[in-house]
């Protein structure tokens, strides 16, 4: 994992020290609340329904155990002593006070944290796969890339008042996609050439919100080398040509749109031919110095356990379906990839409380060489744990609440905070996800159902990614009553796709029966191998529309 | 008399007058005994006019592209980007553009919405003075054009980004 040197922690600092001066000046009256608001979204600081609330930055995900531990203490001090796992491998606090962020991020800059551009107007996190580095079909490591475009992005001068927020996804697997590549402002999907040449396949413009679009491919084979000078150049082109007068208008999607891809990319290719050579323009070394941070943890010399796991299997069912749904395969042998999940019934998805922070961090430091990784889908992967020890992880998390087995199943919800938090929504969303899981709380039912993605949004922001649920559901306001939307058909994985409105919303209580006839529908017209998505593709919007509103 | 803050901090005034952009059928109305800033498209218009007078700069507009002077950026004094707004960020490509792709060496000067805490993210864009929107307490102008000592990317101030600094 990327570890900060003399530079790194110096800018962190000064950033400390700037904005708890821009605080003191806004406390002060000296700015007025506008000319605050882009200085502290930038510093991740949102003032909600209820409270200020604080996005904390997770560079693509990766925290180590004593971060983990210090975002605890932080949630216990200045917090109600809980925090929130995003849909943007982020951390977010609900509570904090506006006057006590200074010292928060003075805190979290003591462990090489910081919540630089969580929000505003600029480049934010970069996000990749979870299992990046332990996956048998990965190109290459994403996550150098993604360090070396935090760092590019980091108070980029010319490209902090955007017309829009920008999010950049990078992937390298070949067959998956969990980073949602397509659905994002810029999707870099790593890929070889003829020749062997590691490069990127440029994406840009896709997106959710209100105008949800898969990103077209402008650049088919960027080199590695060249990456930095062309996401200036695609940024510059964005700044200086998306639209300002309308912000529903004016996210890069819809400059891509009016310009067309092609025309899009024939601009930005006009722009990169100026600076494709300059200093900017990346070294092997550089590359490689960010490469030897992450290298392979000390790995023991093991084989596979597998005569052990059978055993183990067959003497408990339990953990027989944990290991079929929540464990995946590591590419070194005698090692698998665990997801913890935060989705147990009753809770919020993706919220932790402070204990629970260090009992993860604790579990870091046993079974994972000290480290986690947090997914987009609002759980927590251990991504190095020994298959001998599966059994006795699996017993250590169980009573935690960490060991549901239900990832990738429909109750394994994709939940914004929605109207309980939020003051941008619509609806409130955390109650659906809760009896939607109380009504399908039968796991061995979730497995004959197989993988199905349920996201849930409480307004058009679409922050709990529904356009791209197998099944979405957007929280709408109706005469200031809280109803909800459904869409059917969304992905997305590689086959990303944007779902399709089903019909008339429905009041929340309806909910769980709707639900229940969609699965109705499915359970009765789907064959032997199909998943969800595949009936749905199959058979159409019909047969839904049928049942449902009957 | 603006005060102009250059990009050490030290404040000075001078008489520049930006002159607006003239309504429809109105024509510039530019001051006899004042240097003035006129919009860069009405410069070339009357080109044979104004080149060589060093009491004649430009100003563009966060909208306006820069590449209307590509070739002539040198033969101004002056040159102005306005900022109608500090949240509209166009003025730092056009910034950077003037500097970097047209080779710009004169005053670069950010006039409109200019607010203390964007200072620093214009001098790294090409821009040394800054006419600061009077409310603000341009005492405070030199510290905030020094929150960062350093900064990760190229851009105008430096061309060597941080990975390379590393490596040598």
């Amino acid at each position: 994992m990327y570890v900060y040197d003399e530079h790194d922690r110096q800018m962190a600092a000064e950033r400390v020290a700037q904005f708890r001066d821009q605080t003191e000046r806004a406390l002060a009256g000296e700015l007025a609340e506008d000319e605050f608001l882009p200085l502290r979204l930038q510093n991740g600081l949102y003032v909600q329904r209820l409270a200020p609330m604080l996005r904390i930055c997770v560079p693509y995900g990766m925290l180590r155990s004593d971060q983990l531990r210090r975002l605890a203490r932080i949630t216990r001090d200045y917090d109600k002593g809980y925090a929130h796992f995003t849909t943007r491998q982020n951390v977010q606090l609900n509570w904090p006070a506006l006057e006590d962020v200074p010292d928060i991020l003075a805190e979290l800059a003591e462990v090489e944290m910081h919540a630089n551009q969580t929000s505003g107007n600029c480049i934010r996190n970069t996000t990749t796969d979870q299992f990046s580095g332990v996956q048998s079909d990965e190109i290459a490591d994403p996550r150098p890339y993604c360090e070396i475009i935090r760092q590019w992005s980091t108070f980029h001068p010319e490209f902090a008042f955007l017309p829009r927020k920008f999010k950049v996804a990078v992937n390298a697997s070949e067959h998956t996609d969990r980073a949602a590549i397509q659905v994002h402002d810029i999707g870099l999907q790593m890929v070889r050439n003829d020749a062997g040449e590691l490069g990127f396949r440029v994406h840009v413009g896709g997106g959710l919100g209100r105008t949800p679009m898969v990103g077209p491919v402008i650049r088919e084979f960027l080199p590695e080398l060249d990456l930095l000078t062309y996401l200036e150049a695609v940024l510059r082109v964005y700044n200086r040509y998306g639209r300002r007068d309308n912000k529903f208008k004016a996210r890069i999607k819809i400059l891509v749109k009016a310009l067309t891809p092609e025309g899009f990319a024939e601009k930005v290719e006009a722009e990169w031919q100026h600076i494709k050579d300059s200093p900017s323009r990346l070294t092997r070394e550089a590359i490689e110095r960010i490469q030897a941070y992450f290298t392979e943890p000390d790995y023991a010399d093991l084989a596979n356990a597998t005569d052990l796991l059978a055993k183990q299997r067959f003497e408990n069912r339990e953990f027989d379906q944990w290991l079929a749904h929540n464990v995946d395969t590591h590419k070194k042998p005698g090692y698998a990839i665990v997801t913890l999940t935060m989705k147990k019934t009753g809770t919020p998805p993706g919220d932790v409380t402070d204990r629970q922070l260090e009992q993860i961090a604790d579990l870091a430091d046993d079974y994972s060489f000290g480290e986690v990784r947090v997914t987009h889908q609002q759980n927590v992967v251990l991504a190095d744990v020994r298959q001998d020890r599966l059994l006795e992880l699996w017993q250590a998390i169980t009573p935690m609440g960490f060991g549901t087995a239900n990832l990738n199943t429909l109750t394994d919800v994709i939940c914004c905070p929605g109207g309980d938090y939020c003051a941008l929504a619509n609806a409130k969303s955390i109650p659906v996800a809760e009896a939607i899981q109380r009504k399908f709380d039968d796991l061995d039912y979730l497995y004959d159902l197989g993988n199905i993605d349920l996201n849930i949004s409480g307004c058009m922001n679409a922050c709990g990614h529904h356009h791209v649920g197998n099944i979405g559901v957007l929280g709408v306001d109706k005469k200031g009553e809280e109803f909800y939307q459904i869409s059917l058909g969304g992905s997305s994985h590689h086959d990303a796709a944007i779902g399709k409105i089903l019909g008339p919303s429905f009041a929340r209580e309806e909910m769980p029966e709707v639900i229940a006839k969609i699965i109705d529908v499915y359970v009765d017209k789907r064959t032997e191998e199909e998943t969800f998505l595949d009936t749905y593709r199959r058979v159409g919007i019909d047969p839904f529309k049928e049942r449902v509103y009957a | 008399m603006p005060n102009v803050i250059a990009s050490d901090g030290t404040i000075r005034q001078d008489n520049w007058v930006v002159v607006p952009r003239p309504a429809e059928g109105e024509s510039l109305d530019i001051p006899s005994a004042q240097p003035a800033l006129i919009p860069a498209d009405l410069w070339l218009a009357g080109y044979e006019h104004f080149t060589g007078r060093q009491d004649i700069g430009v100003w563009f507009d966060s909208h306006d592209e820069p590449e209307i002077l590509e070739g002539r950026v040198n033969e101004l004094p002056v040159i102005a980007v306005n900022f109608p707004k500090f949240s509209d960020g166009r003025g730092y490509s056009i910034g950077r553009l003037l500097r970097e792709r047209f080779g710009y060496v004169n005053e670069l000067r950010a006039i409109g919405d200019v607010l203390l805490d964007q200072l620093q993210f214009m001098k790294r864009c090409g821009f040394d003075a800054y006419v600061l929107r009077p409310d603000k307490d341009i005492t405070k102008a030199q510290r905030c054009l020094n929150f960062f000592s350093q900064g990760y990317q190229a851009a105008t101030d430096t061309d060597i980004p941080l990975f390379r600094r590393r490596a040598s």
